[in-house]
């Protein structure tokens, strides 16, 4: 297993794409997230967004593209240059290549997603003040001491290394990066967009509850916790189990198909 | 074994070319099996969650709950219909009395402020923009009838407004007892022509409308309403009052009573039930409501007829990634090489996989959006909502505009595909700037107001104007927001900006395409 490990950590840290993606990643979320925090200003009680916890980590709607990218090319990459049959010769217990291979592209995603999430925060604790978010105003200086803030920083690294899992057992079964990138970004972004168009608000709370977007990233909410539609761990634990799926059938794939 | 060289007949190849390179590139794609699925899947996903997102409802949204928790099923009330065929907003509190011939109505409005809705949840008592307190010639008090008004309003200074959709400013400001407005409207016929005035003598006309088909007698007064407060996600009705004086009609029998009445009002216990004062020669006029088009709100229980056309969101992600897979497929096996080897003039390579590219997709995507537009409006029906009129000419415009957005987003993800010669940029990419940008603007998201409205003129997303089938009125305080389908460029305008960005991506490609090697 730590041969294992080292080896795909030997490829992943050679590839000159991939560092600059993560760096990409920190950049798009902590920038995103920026922009949102400085876009809304709380001139008037109507227009106050009421959790800025959430608003200053805006950026991970973006920023989570970037890591679909990372974690589907750490894959695909290997059957477009016909590698990944080098890499099974060398390590033939193809489910222990998988596992070496989530542990490094997921590590790599929660170093980066600590960066972008805690940057992102910081960015927030900067700005808002400035955009009127005053203590006297009821919002506190965003700051990690405080439980709700960090259960939903420490939320966003945990939710970009899910996605990245996601990502990571839909690249192995389709085995294509464009296919596998459509597949993913489509299962994010398609549920919300969908969901606007639902006549019913039972189902539109249903496919919130049940996305693995809109349920992953209630993680961090941190203000009217009561009317959400899925609480926040909850949320994360959908996200987990569409990523566990992935990664399943992935690895099935994997197993019983040529490489 | 010969020894006879052949020497290609090189203008008859060239006439010849671009055919055979169009055949080749479509020989190309049918032979993969998996893009002709993933074709066919595209117009199923299209038509399919259109039909299921407008089917969605199954309790009917203006039902009841009996106590027992029984539900009783009915179906949302319609808006009258305007003389234009229009869906139309008309209630408000009139008092006035009949006027049998021509004629001219006068009135000075001193004071029009927002009255507080006790009996409301969620009320306000703040003034609305488009509140309005004046005077009106209308064909009769039903609902929908053709009518003339003018009008003071809330922030929008004196109007001019007849028959629901027409709108002419007169005097700007506000109205207060210091700075009164007087209005006048004259009845000639079919002819209705409206005054304004600050001091009673001097008077400045506003325009002059035709009413076809009004009758000889009409109704004439003075009139309050104040329409609904909108945001994003959240409406109520509100409720406002006038005062007038100097009320005359000429043209009526001296001495008529007059008759206040809550015209289009639908219940008697209504908490927003109008009413009047009148105390020598001034009214004081309650009344909450619009004479308006309607719109489409979260209040509203209507629906666009071609709301189906939602499921195309899907079917776009799938056309994304079979058009990237069209070029980026090519490098990655190095086909690209026997490509061009066979085809030495790159650029026509280009053109003819962009044309079977958008050939292929715009064939989906007609089929798909077709079935989700004319489907899911029978759905539509079905659910008890009411439906928005929209001609034929429209519809045939969101289908076919619908499958143009498909075929030249497949044309720009294509372009991208050849730039970056891999298909994981090219995805993201047109992903991104297609679809996330409606994540970004939709009721829950950070974006409001401008900074969102400019997201949708500038991204690819803009092209998503083609769908519009409700016209926006300045007139009428709404969220006009994508969710209730209204976008801020116009339709082909916005499938213009699409346009412009597959041709800048192409033009690049095809620069790139001669200038790199394979």
């Amino acid at each position: 297993m730590i041969r294992a490990l080292s080896a795909e950590w030997a490829k992943a840290r050679t590839l000159p794409g991939i560092g600059w993606l993560l760096l990409g990643a920190i950049a798009v979320t902590v920038t995103v997230s920026a922009g949102a925090s400085a876009a809304l200003s709380c001139t008037s009680s109507a227009a106050c967004h009421p959790d800025i916890t959430q608003l200053s980590l805006t950026g991970t709607d973006l920023g989570q593209a970037v890591v679909v990218i990372v974690a589907v090319l750490a894959v695909t990459g290997e059957y477009a240059t016909g590698m990944i049959r080098m890499t099974l010769a060398a390590e033939p217990r193809r489910l222990i290549m998988l596992t070496a291979k989530a542990v490094v592209v997921t590590t790599m995603t929660a170093a980066a997603g600590t960066l972008a999430a805690g940057g992102s925060l910081l960015a927030g604790r900067l700005i808002l003040p400035a955009q009127g978010y005053s203590p006297a105003r009821g919002y506190p200086d965003l700051s990690l001491a405080d439980a709700t803030a960090l259960r939903a920083t420490a939320g966003t690294v945990l939710y970009l290394a899910l996605i990245a899992l996601l990502s990571l057992g839909i690249a192995t079964a389709v085995r294509d990066a464009a296919a596998a990138i459509g597949a993913v970004l489509g299962l994010l972004y398609l549920f919300p967009v969908l969901g606007l168009a639902v006549s019913s608000p039972g189902w539109h709370r249903h496919l919130q509850q049940i996305a693995p977007m809109t349920a992953g990233l209630e993680i961090q909410a941190s203000a009217g916790l009561k009317t959400l539609p899925i609480s926040p761990w909850a949320g994360l634990g959908v996200l987990a189990a569409w990523a566990a799926t992935a990664v399943l059938a992935g690895g099935l794939a994997l197993r019983f198909r040529d490489a | 074994m010969t020894t006879a060289t052949v020497t290609p007949r090189r203008p008859a190849t060239e006439r010849a070319g671009f055919g055979h390179l169009l055949y080749a590139e479509w020989t190309k794609f049918v032979t993969v099996r998996g893009w002709v699925i993933a074709m066919v899947i595209s117009a199923l996903l299209t038509a399919g969650i259109g039909i299921w997102a407008t089917s969605g409802y199954h309790g009917l949204p203006c039902g009841k709950i009996l106590p027992g928790g029984q539900q009783v099923a009915a179906a949302c009330p319609a808006p009258p219909l305007g003389p234009g065929g229009e869906m139309v907003t008309d209630s408000f509190y009139f008092v006035g009395q009949p006027l049998p011939g021509d004629g001219t109505v006068t009135a000075r409005v001193t004071s029009l402020a927002g009255s507080a809705t006790p009996g409301l949840a969620g009320g306000t008592s703040a003034l609305q923009p488009w509140a309005k307190a004046g005077i009106i010639i209308k064909a009769s008090l039903r609902p929908g009838s053709a009518y003339a008004a003018m009008m003071v309003t809330g922030r929008h200074g004196a109007r001019m407004q007849d028959d629901y959709t027409r709108d002419i400013a007169g005097l700007p400001g506000g109205v207060s007892g210091a700075s009164p407005r007087w209005l006048r409207l004259v009845r000639s016929g079919d002819t209705l022509t409206g005054y304004d005035s600050a001091d009673g003598a001097r008077w400045a006309m506003v325009g002059t409308v035709r009413l076809p088909g009004l009758p000889a007698a009409v109704q004439a007064g003075i009139f309050v309403a104040s329409p609904d407060w909108v945001t994003d996600e959240d409406g109520g009705s509100t409720q406002a009052s006038g005062v007038f004086d100097h009320v005359t009609v000429a043209g009526t029998q001296p001495g008529h009573p007059w008759a206040g009445r809550d015209v289009g009002a639908d219940a008697a216990d209504n908490p927003l039930a109008g009413g009047y004062r009148q105390a020598g020669g001034v009214f004081t006029v309650r009344g909450s409501g619009d004479i308006a088009p309607a719109v489409r709100n979260s209040a509203g229980s209507g629906r666009a007829a071609d709301e189906g056309i939602i499921g195309a969101f899907a079917g776009l992600i799938v056309v994304l990634v079979v058009a990237t897979m069209f070029i980026s497929g090519e490098y990655r096996r190095g086909l690209i090489r026997t490509t061009l080897a066979a085809t030495p003039r790159r650029g026509q390579v280009l053109a003819a996989k962009a044309i079977v590219a958008a050939a292929v997709t715009f064939t989906a995507g007609l089929a798909g959006s077709a079935a989700a537009v004319l489907l899911g409006q029978r759905m539509l029906r079905g659910s008890g909502y009411y439906i928005f009129p929209v001609g034929e000419l429209t519809q045939v415009r969101v289908i076919a505009g619908t499958a143009a957005l498909l075929a030249v987003s497949a044309v720009l993800a294509l372009a991208l595909g050849v730039i970056w010669r891999h298909g994981a940029g090219p995805v993201t990419a047109t992903i991104a700037l297609i679809v996330v940008p409606f994540f970004f603007t939709g009721p829950m998201a950070i974006l409001r107001g401008t900074a969102a409205d400019w997201l949708l003129r500038v991204t690819p997303a803009a092209a998503f104007a083609v769908q519009q089938v409700l016209p926006a009125y300045p007139q009428v305080s709404n969220a006009y927001i994508p969710q209730y389908g209204y976008y801020p460029l116009p339709p082909l305008g916005g499938l213009a900006v699409l346009c412009g960005w597959a041709a800048a991506a192409l033009g690049l490609a095809a620069f790139l395409l001669r200038r790199r090697d394979a």
